[in-house]
């Protein structure tokens, strides 16, 4: 990142200020607008989700190499947006995430078990979402964005003291789904706010490659009020998120936050980022990794010290246990379910099937 | 629930006008979704008045996305909403097409009953009204095609009111299409909350009782089999007429009933017969009652054509004339 700038952008000049808190290299940025939030307890409690995160994360990788899982999508090098965002919001506020949100899902308390269960071919959700007040994932792009917007509405109409949040990508913001949720929630000032992580390639196309007008200032075209905040430095994220809940949650209509970060690793597990983009550009990010940057900071300041890398460790390996462990405890799927809960009520075509299945698949035992 | 008025004469829209306001008033949860259907009250009248009524909250005038209409449907039936979506057009569903069939539909199932949709999807559908491109179409077998939909069709005033009501109670999605060169047919009605005297929402209906071949219709091909029973009735031959209401699921019972009685059975849609409901219709009851039929299960319906223009779809559409003659050919075997 040089001059404020984060490379890889379009030509096309952003109308605001990439807000940052932090440099590269973890010292904090005096004259940044949120310079005064940096609390040395919120630091400590972001690198640990971060580091508990990419730990998960890697494991997930792991898993999915030594073919235990089908596909893995890393959410690496988004550990900061994700982290920043989530933990500025209420636990009653609910979440629509895209499917690369596994930061969120873990600090939302979902378990690593279910987070996998999808990627491993056990389910298509994983978890009941009123339980974590985070919606499933949705594969389709940006089609979540219009149910949280319709999810505001009901909020707005209940009159209750919630905001809802969205996540979605750059590659998203192309679909049709992304522009009416965007235009929908402007008209009917729906207390929704859309994370928009923008990590450079939607598979193997650039960012370049799929909007000319920065995603912010779309967003501001359609009457949100848009922030624009460095993706990789979770007190900014968590500065920004934070603003933008209070607003919202106040009644001043719905918000868009472009948060500019990168994805590490490629797209999935079956892609091969190499064929598409180069290595010094990765390389450039790995050197605005989100957790090294807030460590540094930590360190710096002597907010951690050895006692809490070595719990940290500690911790983190554990849960690097506990995803490997309830990855295998996984049940397989029962396809005589499926036909189950197709419908609220079964039809007599779906017992009719699920009884024929049952009794042909019986006839071989 | 309130007390049932006496019967009243009512168009088919009105009879659906009936049954929102009746949904509306009984549930707090239901708001309807729609393009124009507020102050103009729809571009068929059907939602008239009903702004007026419950609020701009309750009857809401969306933005031109049909899309957006579905999607956020789901987020407000998630929120614990009962919302009640109108489509302008038959050919105006297609934008909405990945929220109703990659989302709508698989919800259930994807959080293993965790998490239910009861969204009602009303569809005025079908030519006949001389209209342009896009606003004549048949396109139920996308969706009956698709698990984790009802879909229905009504044919009658005193079953869409009853039907449409049953539609918004129901746990499920429902795409729920209105025949709408029927809108403005009268017939008596009896308002109010359904009873439980009326067939369920996923069963078919004998119409007219006949014995010498079954004719199997929905929505606006309904009415004009009970013409043809009531010609073919001039010609000496007793036609059985079934409304079939409910495309997905089948009634498979009530047509192979009748199927077993007549022994021929012709299956009347506008829809493109190629890979149409009747397709299923012929495939289960040949499947279930082979032994009964004395003639291959025939299909009138739309070709394999695009919807023609206005001036050219009486050719297209099924007709007494058609039917007939499919009649004489079942009656040949």
């Amino acid at each position: 990142m040089r001059g404020g700038r984060v490379t890889g952008l379009l030509d096309t000049s952003p109308n605001l200020d990439l807000v940052r808190v932090l440099d590269p290299d973890g010292r904090v940025l005096p004259d940044s607008p949120f310079a005064g939030s940096v609390m040395p307890e919120l630091a400590r409690d972001l690198y640990r989700w971060m580091v508990l995160a990419r730990s998960l994360d890697q494991e997930a990788y792991n898993l999915q190499r030594q073919g235990e899982l089908g596909l893995w999508l890393s959410c690496r090098g988004q550990e900061a947006a994700q982290i920043g965002s989530v933990s500025a919001l209420r636990t009653s506020d609910h979440i629509f995430p895209a499917y690369r949100e596994h930061a969120v899902g873990l600090y939302r308390g979902i378990s690593p078990g279910e987070l996998l269960s999808s990627w491993r071919g056990c389910t298509h959700g994983g978890w009941d979402p009123a339980r974590y007040r985070m919606h499933i994932y949705s594969l389709v792009l940006a089609t979540q964005t219009l149910h949280a917007t319709g999810y505001a509405m009901g909020v707005q109409a209940d009159g209750a003291d919630e905001v809802v949040l969205a996540y979605l990508g750059d590659g998203a913001s192309s679909q049709g789904d992304a522009n009416e949720a965007l235009n929908w929630a402007a008209v009917s000032q729906a207390p929704v706010i859309f994370f928009c992580q923008n990590n450079q390639w939607a598979i193997s196309t650039p960012a370049a490659a799929q909007f000319r007008t920065p995603l912010h200032q779309r967003a501001a075209g359609f009457g949100l009020s848009a922030a624009y905040v460095d993706g990789n430095d979770a007190l900014a994220v968590h500065a920004v998120t934070a603003d933008a809940v209070a607003r919202v949650r106040a009644g001043n209509g719905p918000a868009f936050i472009e948060a500019m970060t990168y994805r590490m690793a490629g797209h999935s597990t079956s892609d091969d980022p190499r064929r598409y983009r180069d290595d010094t550009e990765v390389k450039e990010w790995q050197a605005l990794d989100p957790l090294a940057r807030l460590a540094a900071l930590l360190t710096e300041q002597g907010w951690i010290d050895e006692r809490f890398r070595g719990a940290l460790d500690a911790e983190a390996d554990d849960l690097t246990a506990e995803t490997r462990r309830a990855c295998h405890a996984l049940p397989t799927p029962e396809l005589a379910d499926t036909f189950r809960n197709t419908l609220v009520a079964e039809t007599a075509l779906l017992s009719q099937e699920r009884t024929a299945f049952t009794a042909f698949k019986e006839s071989f035992a | 629930m309130t007390a049932a008025a006496s019967p009243t004469t009512l168009t088919l829209a009105g009879a659906i006008n009936a049954g929102l306001r009746q949904a509306l008033s009984d549930d707090p949860s239901v708001v309807l979704i729609g393009e124009d259907i507020g102050r103009l009250g729809g571009v068929f009248r059907v939602t008239d008045g009903l702004q007026n009524e419950f609020g701009p909250r309750r009857v809401y005038d969306s933005p031109l996305a049909e899309s957006g209409i579905v999607g956020v449907a789901i987020g407000l039936a998630l929120r614990g909403y009962r919302p009640v979506c109108e489509i302008q057009f038959d050919g105006f569903i297609y934008p909405a097409f990945d929220q109703i069939v990659s989302q709508l539909a698989k919800m259930h199932a994807r959080s293993r009953g965790a998490l239910r949709l009861p969204i009602t999807i009303r569809v005025p559908v079908g030519g006949g009204i001389g209209a342009v491109e896009h606003h004549s179409e048949s396109n139920e077998a996308y969706f009956c095609h698709t698990a984790g939909l009802r879909v229905v069709a009504c044919a009658s005033p005193q079953d869409a009111h009853v039907m449409l009501q049953q539609a918004i109670a129901c746990d499920d999605p429902v795409i729920f299409y209105e025949p709408k060169r029927r809108y403005w047919d009268k017939a008596e009605v009896s308002p109010g909350a359904p009873d439980s005297a009326e067939p369920g929402l996923d069963k078919a209906r004998v119409v007219v009782e006949g014995s010498d071949v079954t004719l199997v219709a929905y929505g606006p091909t309904t009415r004009t089999a009970l013409d043809i029973a009531q010609i073919a009735a001039g010609e000496g031959r007793s036609v059985e007429v079934i409304d079939l209401r409910s495309l997905s699921p089948i009634d498979l019972p009530t047509l192979v009933g009748s199927a077993a009685k007549t022994g021929r059975v012709i299956v009347v849609h506008e829809a493109p017969t190629f890979v149409g409901l009747g397709a299923e219709i012929a495939a289960a009851i040949t499947e279930q009652c082979f032994h009964h039929l004395e003639a291959p299960v025939l299909r009138v319906g739309g070709y394999n054509t695009p919807y023609p223009p206005a001036r050219a779809e009486e050719d297209y559409l099924p007709d007494p004339d058609r039917v007939l003659d499919a009649i004489d050919r079942s009656l040949a075997y």
